[in-house]
């Protein structure tokens, strides 16, 4: 295994105590464990503060805009089938301005991993509500309560049979990093969706508030009905771990252009533009 | 005999005609004539009505043709509708189950005794134009079994029986049109903007087209998507024009050629992208082919007015190409060109066309594929990849590596960032990395495409114009200097950065200069007033949807000309 410094030491501009520090740590360690050298991987992410953390890995980033992470990665994935892609954002990002990304993704199903740093709430623009606020939580932009319900995106993905569907908790450090690890080395689209609590602006969804619901799951994630059971619970309990797991293959291998490594090695053959464009005459 | 022929093909959305003109096109290709197609299609899938208009010659054709020598009307509709752009002793046919009076030159084919079935009436109508054109029944039959051989044997022998009773019927019962000319032995190619665009594309070593369906562009994509596995291009749907655009940026950072085809209302999406394309400064060529506005406007027609759109496009400041071209020739080169600028600057380079030509189909020669100069690509060095800078600002454009090509780490960001990619928010280190980037610039002008002009240095009377409007300008240039004006024309096929140095002295010296263009408010007119400060007090707009025409510009141009 690989000594996870070789990723680097960065100062980091999130608040002390803020579980995007552990995912950090988690992110670097399941790294490490795959044994992933900085040249092999890419960290790809959007806006918001989980984003950052492609400025605090050392590795290959592209930190795009904001909801924009998946389409970028995707297509990296596609033109880059070697490397190791890797998406982070948080539940902004993913679940609100990125969302009709996340449902095109997860039917592309691509070999890629999407770390959702889920804190129920935005950090960076200081705390107004979010996809996955819950019903009634009062914020600044919502100062009766939010009306809306929340959005379940570990019931969406299991749903729509994402390839691997798992949720996670920053505090259990030791969950967190197999549940990337296991994550990356599924063959197909994966989702993490990891809470991680934001010291800052939620003063409901804290550290010890998720750390005395989450509970481990026991069903097996190759059940279907099971799977979207466990999915529908979040509340007084949060199942966490490996909800869903479909093996199929992943579209890359699919599609035969895509099976001679990166395309960007590819010379041009211009005896088949010429045939090409003389099927013109 | 006639130095050209016009014919109008009309009828209803869903019966085929654009087969009928495609086959017919190539025949005539075939036959050694010269050829442009212009459609004017509905936004529909069955009904209304459609056109395609040809225009046949012996030696090169510019716009769209005016007036027409025929008409086949496939419906009762089309009749009426075209009855005035015929000429005189036009001929028209009809369906000769209609019931409908007799006229000077109305001519029923009896589709009942010649189209046992109705999927038989297009190569019926095929088989009567060809005879009329007296196109060898080879050419012709060699078209119509390719057309269908995909459908089996049986379908290719039924279709040439159609074909050979409709030639024998036209021979007794139509005039002769023959082509005009004699027709030369040159090979030729007929191809559409878009097609063009592809090949371009292709030539350069495109590896990913990420889009999402969009009139006049979805065929840029397919026809991408139709070579994809063989040429080794990922053409990838997005789910929105935003995942497309971002996308390509993604295909991009991974070394890969990336195009991103659209129109006006698909690319209003994307303009957030675009910015990212700017400070990320990442090689993309976006393809804007122009319909009318605003919103969605007239789908199916065309228009000029979306290059300040493209041009402003993006929030921030950055640079980038524009290149507008003005042929079916100047598709491929200038999309050729594109990729090679895009990666020389890196950045945003944009290909203005629009729905003409992009589904106008011409005759063009074969492009000298081995005359093409090399395209630019990413530095695959590794040379001291712990040393490696993303954002080296030691010059304007920085060494761009692949990861993963070796140990380098390359970082792409949103943000103004440092050398390395990584956020900051340091004045001095923003001003300088700015600084960086607009003095890219230099690259852009180094290459500036100089506007294409005709007639004389010092003329009375100069037609400027941009894009797809050039061919339209050098025929009315010439249709005036033949009638005794001292015309010229001036069309540029590249409209941002500008050079002035290169057409300046042309504006000043013409006595009288008229812009000429699509859209309704004068959009290129403005822009070089902008750039030079040179006002063009005349001009010829276009925004019914329709492209220009000689005869729309003449007719314009008349109480101009009275007044010099």
């Amino acid at each position: 295994m690989i000594d996870s410094k070789i990723y680097g030491e960065y100062v980091t501009a999130w608040c002390p105590g803020c579980g995007n520090h552990d995912v950090l740590l988690a992110l670097k360690d399941a790294l490490a464990r795959q044994n992933l050298e900085p040249h092999q991987f890419a960290l790809v992410s959007g806006i918001g503060q989980a984003a950052k953390i492609v400025h605090y890995v050392r590795g290959n980033g592209f930190n795009g805009l904001h909801g924009r992470a998946l389409p970028p990665a995707q297509a990296l994935k596609l033109v880059h089938p070697e490397l190791k892609v890797v998406v982070e954002s948080g539940d902004g990002c993913t679940y609100g301005e990125g969302g009709n990304h996340l449902l095109a993704a997860i039917r592309r199903n691509l070999d890629i991993t999407l770390i959702v740093h889920n804190n129920q709430i935005y950090g960076l623009t200081k705390g107004q509500s979010s996809p996955t606020t819950m019903t009634g939580h009062v914020t600044k932009n919502n100062p009766l309560g939010v009306f809306d319900q929340p959005f379940n995106p570990v019931a969406v993905a299991v749903a729509m049979r994402a390839s691997f569907v798992a949720r996670s908790f920053s505090g259990l450090k030791e969950h967190a990093a197999a549940t990337i690890a296991a994550a990356m080395e599924h063959k197909g689209f994966s989702l993490v969706d990891m809470h991680s609590p934001c010291v800052s602006f939620n003063k409901v969804n804290t550290f010890a508030w998720y750390k005395s619901r989450c509970k481990e799951v026991s069903h097996d994630p190759a059940n279907w009905d099971e799977a979207m059971k466990a999915a529908m619970v979040f509340g007084d309990e949060i199942p966490i771990g490996v909800i869903y797991r479909e093996q199929r293959p992943s579209k890359e291998t699919l599609l035969p252009q895509c099976r001679d490594g990166a395309m960007y090695r590819r010379p041009v053959d211009m005896d088949k533009v010429a045939e090409h464009m003389m099927s013109y005459a | 005999m006639r130095e050209e022929l016009h014919l109008i093909l009309g009828g209803e959305a869903g019966q085929g005609l654009d087969t009928v003109a495609g086959l017919l096109g190539k025949a005539v290709v075939r036959s050694g004539r010269h050829l442009l197609t212009v459609q004017h299609v509905m936004s529909r899938v069955r009904g209304g009505h459609n056109n395609f208009r040809m225009r046949l010659a012996s030696r090169p054709v510019q716009g769209p043709p005016d007036t027409f020598d025929l008409l086949a009307a496939m419906s009762r509709e089309s009749v009426d509708l075209h009855r005035e752009r015929l000429a005189d002793g036009a001929v028209v046919l009809v369906d000769g189950g209609w019931d409908m009076p007799p006229g000077p030159g109305l001519i029923g084919i009896p589709f009942a005794e010649l189209a046992s079935r109705p999927v038989f009436r297009n190569v019926a109508l095929m088989g009567v134009l060809g005879a009329m054109l007296g196109i060898e029944a080879d050419i012709l039959r060699e078209l119509v079994a390719d057309n269908f051989r995909a459908k089996g044997d049986q379908i290719v022998a039924s279709n040439l029986d159609v074909l050979a009773a409709s030639m024998q019927w036209a021979a007794a019962n139509t005039p002769s049109l023959p082509l005009p000319g004699e027709g030369d032995s040159v090979t030729r190619l007929a191809m559409d903007g878009n097609q063009a665009l592809v090949l371009g594309a292709l030539a350069a070593g495109v590896r990913f087209c990420g889009y999402y369906p969009m009139s006049p562009a979805t065929s840029i994509a397919e026809g991408l998507a139709q070579v994809a596995v063989d040429m080794g291009v990922v053409v990838e749907q997005g789910e929105d024009e935003i995942a497309a655009a971002n996308m390509a940026l993604g295909a991009a950072f991974g070394g890969a050629r990336s195009i991103v085809p659209t129109s006006g209302g698909g690319f209003a999406l994307m303009t957030e992208a675009v910015s990212l394309a700017g400070v990320m400064e990442m090689p993309v060529v976006f393809v804007v082919a122009q319909r009318p506005g605003p919103a969605t406007g007239l789908a199916t027609r065309t228009e000029q007015a979306d290059l300040e759109l493209v041009l402003r496009a993006g929030h921030g400041e950055f640079h980038r190409a524009i290149l507008a071209p003005a042929s079916v020739e100047d598709c491929f080169h200038l999309t050729h060109k594109a990729f090679d600028l895009a990666e020389k600057f890196q950045g945003p380079v944009f290909i203005l066309s629009d729905q003409y030509l992009a589904s106008a189909v011409r005759s063009v020669e074969p492009f000298d594929l081995g005359a093409l100069p090399p395209v630019a690509g990413p530095d695959l060095s590794d040379a001291d990849p712990d040393g490696y800078r993303r954002y080296d600002w030691s010059a304007p454009v920085s060494p761009r590596r692949i990861p993963g090509h070796g140990k380098s780490l390359v970082l792409a960001d949103c943000h103004e960032h440092d050398e390395q990619g990584h956020i900051i928010e340091a004045a001095d280190i923003r001003v300088r990395m700015q600084d960086k980037r607009l003095a890219k610039l230099d690259v852009l002008r180094a290459e500036i495409l100089p506007p294409v002009s005709t007639g004389e240095a010092e003329p009375d009377l100069l037609l400027v114009g941009w894009g797809s409007s050039g061919e339209v300008l050098r025929e009315v240039a010439g249709i005036l200097q033949e009638r005794g004006v001292r015309a010229a024309s001036l069309c540029f096929t590249q409209v941002w950065p500008l050079a002035p140095e290169t057409f300046l002295q042309r504006l000043h010296a013409a006595e009288c200069v008229v812009a000429v263009e699509g859209n309704s408010t004068g959009q290129f007119a403005r822009l070089l007033r902008e750039a030079t400060g040179f006002h063009i007090a005349n001009s010829v707009l276009r925004y019914d949807g329709r492209a220009l025409t000689a005869g729309y510009v003449l007719e314009r141009l008349a109480p101009i000309l009275e007044a010099l």
